[in-house]
């Protein structure tokens, strides 16, 4: 090996008359010497683990010894969202719906008859906070799966933890596709079962030049690549793709540009408060949902209260889940929400699929008659769970979920109604190989 | 006690603690936990050195941390895509080559040398283009912040080549070393701690020296120093662009010993957060800015592992105790309870020896 370290900087080397007061005369030997020693003597004592041409399967088992305990009556998983910092506001709601599927499973008996035990972390909004506590759940707590994540960067941050650790990461949110872990189950829509079907329903209604708008962060440009490449193939035209620094609340330039593009509709992937300034801003500037819609794909339920429903009501979204889809499962999931978090809370998509996660991991966990992750990944493929949005089936190839594609429109209760929805559950299609345009995307 | 048989008996202690019992008791986890520390104290190093003596109020550390972490990164990437090959978020997001500015952090060595030489070269610019103006003060501190929210911006903007807000994260191996193997992360380790005490030799060597007396002086009586015949500029420019340097080292060791680096670890918060150590730990003084760091991170990951909806409370209220009670840090616990007994002394200057000779330029 060979790290090269700075020696210390000697800043008088010459040699100066014996005096007690110079630190420097008194130094220079003992003062590299203990350092040295100690770095040398570490060095030696750690000696050197794998190198990458070594047998990768030792690693490989020295990494993945997996200290999950079955033995007792409970099992541990643990809940990873950020509590603390930006993303808080959001993740809370999806910790609040995990907390309730754990509270109903327990009750109904447990998994193979054994309660759950929560181990609860902070993510705080920072993707190295995630890899910490993600690795901190497997090695230190021995869970058997996490729940959680939400921003790509917390997920990008945690995926080689979980491939090294070899352990399971069930992922609650709709995201930008190009990705399939073995060790991550995406519970939220991949590209192809939210945004193109919302391109899709745009065009259906006659639409054939839109605008973008975005935040400038991973989701947004990769969601607007793919549609750009889409609308190559469809014959509408992109007139515009604009992006606002994550926060930022100054719209007017990017809205004149829209109002001035010829747009006949808009497909918005603001994050946060972000939307706020837009959506006062196409007001102000005297647009309107009927002539020039804007379909939105990271406005909830949870979202239109902030927004203001005056500033959005009529827009559209891209959805799987709405609070006001009509199954019995939904109503029980509602009732039961409410009933434990307020009758004032609403439910949104990422906390549906937060919710039918940790019953899908249960599928899984039943099926495979094992908590132990190599059985799990084995029976993944065909477990499905009556979901409030509809019935879901877990693809054991790519570890996504076939779900049902819903266009939805923003009342004025605040609540969204669908408009259109897919025939029948989509099946995920990460990489969007199925779609010839989507060629040299990946 | 003698200040010498202090900091000699503090630095033993130090060394036993992060060479011997450390590793004998922590779990591979909180070791690795532990490297991590070490990398955010080395940028408390440095800012002791430049705040605590050179009283720059540094608030941009994050900008040369995340050049260190980001050459590394960008390394660590090449080198997992083999010779030639592209990195693995260039084919999803960019349009599958590599720029011709990533290329040279092929080379090992180049890359090292590029983590030491260009962020200590882009402070030291920066350095004398500001310090010659004679911009100082809160002027400097803002200029400092709106660096590193540039610098942020800069890299989630530039997604194609730098990951976006993903960063640069899924490194398989450093220097031909697997990241996954325990014993790989072990070395890690006591690399960070070693290269950490080095840096404390380092500024313990450059605050007795003639230099960080000037130091001190520019701090406390700039004009008077320009008086005397030195350039208060250059004086200031050494220690800031050290000061980058060890933030640099700091983020290029944690970027293989966290596994990732974005831009949500060199912007203005992680920036204000290393100065929050630093200032806890005690800013003047030589091991303060370390205990600071280290003791901040320990903190903030013990108190969130056991209250995970309410430790940032608990953080504030330490915060405030601290500030209230030890304005120069929790270093200097033991000179406030001395101070109490004895005659009083004062608070920001460890090395009472008198300089006796102040002839020579500095730098």
């Amino acid at each position: 090996m060979s790290f090269a370290f700075p020696a210390p900087v000697r800043i008088r080397p010459t040699a100066r008359p014996q005096r007690k007061a110079s630190p420097l005369t008194r130094f220079s030997t003992r003062a590299l010497a203990l350092p040295a020693a100690a770095l040398a003597v570490a060095l030696g004592v750690a000696g050197c683990g794998a190198r990458t041409s070594d047998d990768p399967a030792d690693a490989g088992t020295a990494a993945s010894a997996s200290c999950v305990d079955t033995s007792g009556d409970t099992v541990k998983i643990g809940f990873l969202n950020s509590l603390s910092g930006t993303m808080a506001i959001s993740e809370q709601t999806v910790r609040d719906s995990l907390d309730l599927a754990a509270e109903e499973i327990n009750a109904d008996g447990g998994v193979l008859g054994k309660q759950l035990e929560i181990v609860a972390e902070d993510g705080a909004s920072e993707p190295s906070v995630f890899a910490e506590k993600a690795e901190k759940l497997i090695s230190s707590d021995c869970v058997a799966a996490v729940f959680g994540g939400w921003t790509s960067s917390s997920r990008k941050a945690m995926l080689p933890v979980f491939e090294a650790k070899d352990s399971l990461l069930f992922y609650p949110v709709q995201y930008e596709g190009l990705e399939a872990s073995p060790n991550i189950f995406y519970t939220g829509a991949t590209t192809n079962q939210q945004i193109l079907p919302g391109m899709e329903y745009l065009k259906e209604q006659g639409k054939s030049k839109i605008f973008l708008v975005g935040s400038d962060y991973v989701f947004p440009r990769t969601a607007n690549k793919e549609i750009v490449a889409w609308a190559g193939a469809n014959d509408v035209e992109i007139v515009g793709e604009e992006y606002a620094p994550l926060g930022h609340t100054d719209f007017a330039t990017i809205v004149n540009k829209l109002k001035g593009s010829g747009a006949d509709a808009v497909f918005n992937t603001l994050n946060g408060d972000s939307n706020v300034a837009f959506f006062k801003e196409y007001k102000n500037v005297g647009l309107a949902a009927e002539t020039l819609p804007v379909v939105s794909v990271s406005i909830a339920e949870e979202e239109v209260g902030g927004i203001g429903i005056d500033n959005i009501v009529g827009q559209l979204t891209a959805w799987n889940y709405y609070q006001t889809v009509e199954s019995p499962e939904n109503e029980t999931f509602v009732a039961a929400f409410k009933a434990k978090f307020g009758e004032d809370r609403v439910t949104s998509d990422p906390m549906e699929a937060a919710y039918t996660s940790l019953y899908l991991w249960k599928g899984m966990v039943e099926k495979a008659e094992s908590f132990e992750v190599a059985a799990i990944q084995e029976a993944a493929d065909g477990v499905t769970f009556e979901a409030p949005e509809g019935t879901v089936t877990v693809n054991g190839d790519n570890h996504h979920i076939a779900k049902t594609a819903l266009i939805g429109k923003i009342g004025p209760d605040g609540l969204i109604y669908t408009e259109w929805s897919s025939d029948g559950p989509i099946e995920p299609d990460p990489f969007l190989e199925g779609y010839d345009w989507a060629e040299g995307l990946s | 006690m003698s200040p010498r048989v202090r900091f000699w008996g503090g630095l033993a202690i130090a060394a036993a603690l992060l060479f011997g019992v450390a590793p004998a008791l922590l779990s591979d986890f909180r070791l690795n936990l532990l490297a991590k520390f070490c990398c955010l104290a080395m940028v408390a190093v440095g800012i002791g050195l430049a705040w605590g003596r050179g009283g720059m109020l540094v608030l941009g550390q994050g900008v040369f941390f995340g050049l260190g972490g980001y050459i590394m990164a960008m390394h660590l990437k090449l080198s997992d895509a083999g010779p030639g090959g592209v990195p693995d978020f260039m084919l999803l997001y960019g349009d599958g080559t590599v720029p011709g500015w990533w290329e040279p952090f092929r080379d090992p060595v180049v890359t090292v040398l590029a983590i030491l030489v260009l962020p200590a070269l882009v402070a030291t610019l920066l350095g004398l283009a500001v310090f010659k103006r004679r911009v100082r003060g809160a002027y400097f501190a803002i200029l400092s912040q709106a660096l590193a929210a540039a610098f942020a911006i800069l890299l989630v903007g530039q997604q194609k080549v730098t990951g976006g807000t993903n960063g640069l994260n899924g490194f398989q191996s450093f220097f031909g070393f697997t990241l996954s193997d325990p014993v790989n992360k072990r070395m890690l380790y006591f690399i960070a701690a070693g290269v950490l005490l080095l840096m404390v030799l380092t500024v313990r060597l450059i605050m007795g020296s003639r230099y960080g007396e000037l130091l001190v002086a520019v701090r406390d009586q700039e004009n008077r120093v320009r008086f005397l015949g030195y350039d208060p500029a250059v004086v200031k420019t050494v220690a800031y662009a050290v000061a980058a340097c060890f933030a640099a080292i700091g983020g290029a060791l944690f970027t293989p010993v966290v596994g990732i680096i974005s831009p949500a670890d060199v912007g203005v918060v992680p920036s204000i957060a290393f100065l929050v150590g630093v200032a806890i730990g005690g800013r003047a003084t030589l091991l303060g800015p370390v205990l600071g760091a280290i003791g901040v991170s320990w903190a903030e990951t013990s108190l969130s592992e056991s209250f995970p909806s309410f430790w940032i409370y608990f953080q504030g209220a330490l915060f405030i105790l601290v500030v209230a009670f030890l304005p120069n840090g929790l270093a200097t616990v033991g000179r406030f309870f001395r101070r109490r007994r004895a005659e009083p002394a004062d608070p920001v200057a460890p090395e009472p020896e008198p300089a006796l000779e102040t002839s020579g330029k500095a730098s």
